[in-house]
C-alpha cells in the first residue's frame, strides 16, 4: 500500500538520509521547507532511488499561513500518511544573550511552528487510524545547560508536546516517536568539537528501527541514553556549578 | 559557508595539509574560494590545499535526473552508489576505478580509467555535460567548449568547482560478473596473456615480491557482465586503529602474495563475482590505508608505450629486488583513450605498486619516475607524491596549453592545490 511521508525540514542532512532510506522502499513524499531549489534536487534524488512520487512545498514554520497547501495535500493522500519533523535552529547562546528577540525564532523553529502544523495534521491522521509521526528533539532538551539553554528549552517544549500528542493519537492507532539525537555530523555541527558524534545515516537507521518497533522515545547514538540518564540524575545544586 | 581549520590527507596519508575546509550540503552554500575535493581517494597531494581553503563535495551527492541512459548527478555522488542504484535498473557506470568511493567530481578531475580502458577509454570520454562554479559564476560546458572542456577533464579541479555532471551509463544484460582467472608463471606469460585477452574487462595482479624466474608471476582476471541478479553489498569491515608497522612486514607480504597466487588452480577457473567484488575488491575493508600505520604509504603508477614493455620489466625487477613492495601490484593494458589535456592514459601498459613510506622506498620511487621518463611514459597524478617539476618534464605534452587555459579561467590561482604547486603544473615552462 502507498506510504507517504510529509517531511518538515527536508533540507536537513538527517532528513535527506531519512528520505533516501524510505525512497528505496518506494515511499511517496511531500517535502516541506524554505529552500525550494535544494528540495527539488532531493525530490529528484528520491525518485531516482525508487520513490513513487516526491513533491515540494515551500513552508516557513514562522509563517503558519504557508501550511495550508500542505494540509490540503495531506487530505488528498491515498494510503498511509506519516510525518517526520526535522525543523530546528540553534544560534549560539551568546548571540541570543546579545539579542533576546532571537528567542522567539528559536522557539518557533524548534517547537511552536512544527507543533502548529502537527496539530492541524492530527485530525486527518486520526481519521485514517494509522500512520507514524517522528519528531526530532535533542538531548539538549533533557536538561538546560550553559551552552544552549534556549534551544534546549524549545526542544524540551517540543518533547513534551510530542508526549501529549502520543497520548492523544495512540487512541486512534497513530504512533508518535520522539527522537533525541546527541551530536550528528551535519552542517549544524560542522567545525564544532563534540563527543559521541553519529552520522546522519546511523541516526536514520536508529529512527527507522524505532518506527518499526513502535518505540516511544529513542536516543541516537544509543550511548546518549545512559549519558542523559546520569546527567538527569545530577542534583541541581551540583549541576548548576557544572559547565560543559 | 562555514569553514573549519583541520589537518587532512590523501589516501596514502604520507602527505598532509592544514587549512580551512567547508562541507556544503546545499548548492547555494558552495563558494568558489578554493579547490573542490571529493573523497580524497587520490593517494598524494592532489586533494590538498595547505594554508588555503578547500570545499569537500562529499555531501553534494544527489541524482538529479535520468533520461535515455544518461544520468545527471551532483559531483559528490560516488561511483559505488551509482552502481548500487543503477545495476538493478540495467545500467552501470561505463568506467570504474578500483574504488567505489571515488566521486564523480574526482573521477572527472583525474579522468580515471578502469579495467576496460583498452575498450571503453577513460571516464571523461563518457561525460556529456559539466556545470562549474567559478569566480565569474556558474558555467555549463559540453565537449563543444573545446579548450575549457579538455582543460576540465583530467584537469585536477583547476577550472572550478564541478557542481554536477551528466554521464553516459552502459546498459548491462545482467547483475553479476563472470570472471576467469588464470595464472601467469612469469613476466613474459603475464604480458602474453594480457595481450591475448579479448574480454571487455582485464587486469593482471602481480606478485611484486617474486624474483628471478618467477619475476612478474601473478593472476590475470578477465571478466564480462553475466546474467544473475544484482545484489547490493553488505557493510564492510573496518580497520579500527593505525596498524602496528609490522603488519605489512616483508615475510607477511610474501606470504600474502603466495597465497593469492596459489588460490587459483594451475589450470585456471571461472567464477561468478558481484560487481563490488570484481570492481572494488579493496573497499570490503574500509580504511585499509591504516594498515600501513601512521607514516602512511606511497603508490607508484606509471604508463609506458607498448614498445617499452622491456623498460617496464626492468622497473618491476628493481621493485622485486628491493623487497620494499607491498602485496598490491597491478598491471593493465591501456588503450589510447583519454578525455583531456592532462589525462594520464596512453596506449601501452600501466603498472601500480604500493610502498610503505620509508626512506628506501622513496629513493626507489624517484628512480622509477626517472625510468618512466626515459621510457617516454608518464606517472599518474592521482597516485604521485614524490615527483618534481624536472622529473615530469615532457611527460604531459599538452601541459603548457593546459596551463594557459586554466590560468585564463582562474587567473588568481584560487583552485591551485599542493600537487599543482609541487609540480609547478600551472607555472611557465
Ligand atoms: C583502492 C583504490 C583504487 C584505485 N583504482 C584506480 C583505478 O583503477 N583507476 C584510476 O584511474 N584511479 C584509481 N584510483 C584513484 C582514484 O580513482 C582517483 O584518485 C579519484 O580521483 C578519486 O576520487 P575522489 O572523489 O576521492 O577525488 P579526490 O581524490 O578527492 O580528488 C581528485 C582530484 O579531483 C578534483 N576534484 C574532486 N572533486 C571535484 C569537484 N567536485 N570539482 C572539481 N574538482 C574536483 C580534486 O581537486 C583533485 O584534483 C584508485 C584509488 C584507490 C584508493
Ligand atoms: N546536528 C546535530 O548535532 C543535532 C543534534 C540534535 C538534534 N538535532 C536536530 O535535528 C534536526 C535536523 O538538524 P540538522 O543537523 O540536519 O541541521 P540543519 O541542516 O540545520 O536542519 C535544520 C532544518 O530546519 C529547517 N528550518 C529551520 N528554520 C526553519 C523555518 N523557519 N521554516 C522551515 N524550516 C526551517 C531548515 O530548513 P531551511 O533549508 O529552510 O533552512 C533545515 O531543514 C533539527 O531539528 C536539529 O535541531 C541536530
Amino acid at each position: 500500500m502507498n506510504n507517504t511521508w510529509i517531511i518538515l525540514g527536508a533540507t536537513s542532512a538527517i532528513a535527506r538520509a531519512f528520505i533516501r532510506a524510505e525512497a528505496e522502499k518506494g515511499a511517496s513524499f511531500i517535502l516541506c521547507g524554505r529552500d525550494t531549489d535544494d528540495m527539488a534536487a532531493t525530490a529528484a534524488d528520491a525518485q531516482a532511488r525508487g520513490s513513487t512520487e516526491a513533491r515540494v512545498f515551500p513552508i516557513d514554520v514562522r509563517a503558519p499561513e504557508t501550511f495550508a497547501p500542505v494540509i490540503e495535500a495531506a487530505k488528498n493522500i491515498v494510503g498511509t500518511i506519516n510525518c517526520a519533523v526535522f525543523v530546528g535552529s540553534m544560534p549560539e547562546q551568546s548571540e541570543i544573550d546579545a539579542d533576546p528577540s532571537l528567542i522567539d525564532g528559536v522557539v518557533t523553529d524548534s517547537f511552536t511552528g512544527p507543533a502548529n502544523l502537527l496539530t492541524q495534521l492530527a485530525p486527518i491522521m486520526e481519521l485514517r487510524e494509522q500512520g507514524t509521526i517522528v519528531g526530532v528533539g535533542s538531548v539538549a532538551g533533557d536538561r538546560g545547560r550553559l551552552g544552549n539553554y534556549v534551544y534546549g528549552a524549545a526542544k524540551a517544549g517540543f518533547a513534551t508536546y510530542l508526549s501529549g500528542l502520543r497520548n492523544r493519537l495512540g487512541r486512534s492507532g497513530v504512533h508518535v516517536l520522539t527522537v533525541k539525537p546527541g551530536p550528528v555530523d551535519t552542517s549544524m555541527t560542522w567545525g564544532m568539537k563534540m563527543p559521541a558524534m553519529t552520522t546522519p545515516e546511523a541516526a536514520v537507521a536508529d529512527i527507522l528501527k524505532g518506527v518499526e518497533k513502535k518505540r516511544n522515545v529513542i536516543y541516537t547514538a544509543k550511548i546518549w541514553f545512559p549519558i542523559m540518564t546520569v546527567i538527569k540524575l545530577i542534583p541541581e545544586p551540583v549541576f548548576k556549578k557544572l559547565s560543559f | 559557508m562555514q569553514w573549519k581549520t583541520d589537518t587532512y590527507a590523501g589516501w596514502g596519508r604520507a602527505l598532509t595539509a592544514t587549512g580551512e575546509l567547508a562541507r556544503p550540503e546545499r548548492s547555494r552554500n558552495i563558494t568558489a574560494e578554493g579547490p573542490a575535493i571529493g573523497n580524497r581517494r587520490s593517494y598524494g597531494d592532489a586533494p590538498l590545499n595547505s594554508d588555503g581553503k578547500a570545499t569537500d563535495m562529499s555531501r553534494m551527492n544527489r541524482i538529479i535526473g535520468f533520461e535515455d541512459g544518461i544520468v545527471h548527478v551532483e559531483a559528490g555522488v560516488t561511483l559505488g552508489e551509482l552502481t548500487r542504484i543503477y545495476a538493478k535498473k540495467g545500467y552501470m557506470p561505463t568506467v570504474m576505478p578500483g574504488t567505489g568511493f571515488a566521486t564523480v567530481g574526482g573521477a572527472i578531475g583525474m579522468d580515471v580509467h578502469g579495467k576496460n580502458h583498452h575498450h571503453a577509454g577513460s571516464f571523461g570520454q563518457h561525460v556529456t555535460e559539466i556545470t562549474l562554479r567559478t569566480a565569474d559564476g556558474d558555467k555549463t560546458i559540453t565537449p563543444a567548449d573545446d579548450t575549457l572542456w579538455r582543460a576540465t577533464i583530467g584537469g585536477l579541479g583547476q577550472t572550478g568547482v564541478i557542481l554536477s555532471a551528466k554521464l553516459k551509463l552502459t546498459p548491462i544484460s545482467g547483475g553479476q560478473m563472470q570472471v576467469t582467472e588464470t595464472r601467469a608463471a612469469n613476466w613474459e606469460q603475464h604480458i602474453e596473456r594480457l595481450d591475448a585477452s579479448t574480454a571487455p574487462y582485464c587486469v593482471g595482479w602481480i606478485d611484486a615480491t617474486a624474483k628471478g624466474d618467477a619475476m612478474g608471476r601473478g593472476i590475470i582476471e578477465e571478466a564480462e557482465v553475466t546474467s544473475g541478479d544484482y545484489e547490493a553489498p553488505k557493510g564492510g569491515k573496518k580497520v579500527p586503529l593505525d596498524a602496528p608497522s609490522f603488519a605489512l612486514s616483508k615475510p607477511i607480504v610474501k606470504l600474502f602474495n603466495t597465497a593469492y597466487y596459489n588460490r587459483v588452480p594451475a589450470e585456471g577457473r571461472t567464477v561468478n563475482r558481484s560487481f563490488e567484488q570484481f570492481f572494488f575488491p579493496l573497499d570490503k575493508v574500509q580504511d585499509w590505508n591504516k594498515l600501513y600505520g601512521k607514516r602512511g604509504f606511497h603508490q607508484f603508477q606509471c604508463v609506458v608505450p607498448t614498445n617499452q614493455v622491456d623498460a617496464l620489466k626492468a622497473m618491476l625487477n628493481a621493485i622485486a629486488e628491493s623487497g620494499l613492495a607491498s602485496p598490491l601490484a597491478v598491471l593493465k593494458r591501456m588503450g589510447p583513450g583519454r578525455g583531456g589535456m592532462m589525462s594520464f592514459p596512453m596506449e601501452g601498459y600501466t603498472l601500480a605498486v604500493d610502498f610503505p613510506a620509508r626512506d628506501a622506498a622513496k629513493d626507489l620511487i624517484k628512480e622509477l619516475i626517472t625510468l618512466t621518463a626515459a621510457a617516454e611514459g608518464r606517472i599518474y597524478f592521482a597516485k604521485d607524491s614524490m615527483a618534481t617539476p624536472a622529473a615530469i618534464a615532457g611527460m604531459y605534452p599538452e601541459q603548457t596549453d593546459w596551463a594557459d587555459a586554466v590560468n585564463a579561467a582562474d587567473p588568481d590561482l584560487t583552485f591551485a592545490t599542493d600537487l599543482t604547486r609541487r609540480l609547478n603544473l600551472r607555472g611557465a615552462k
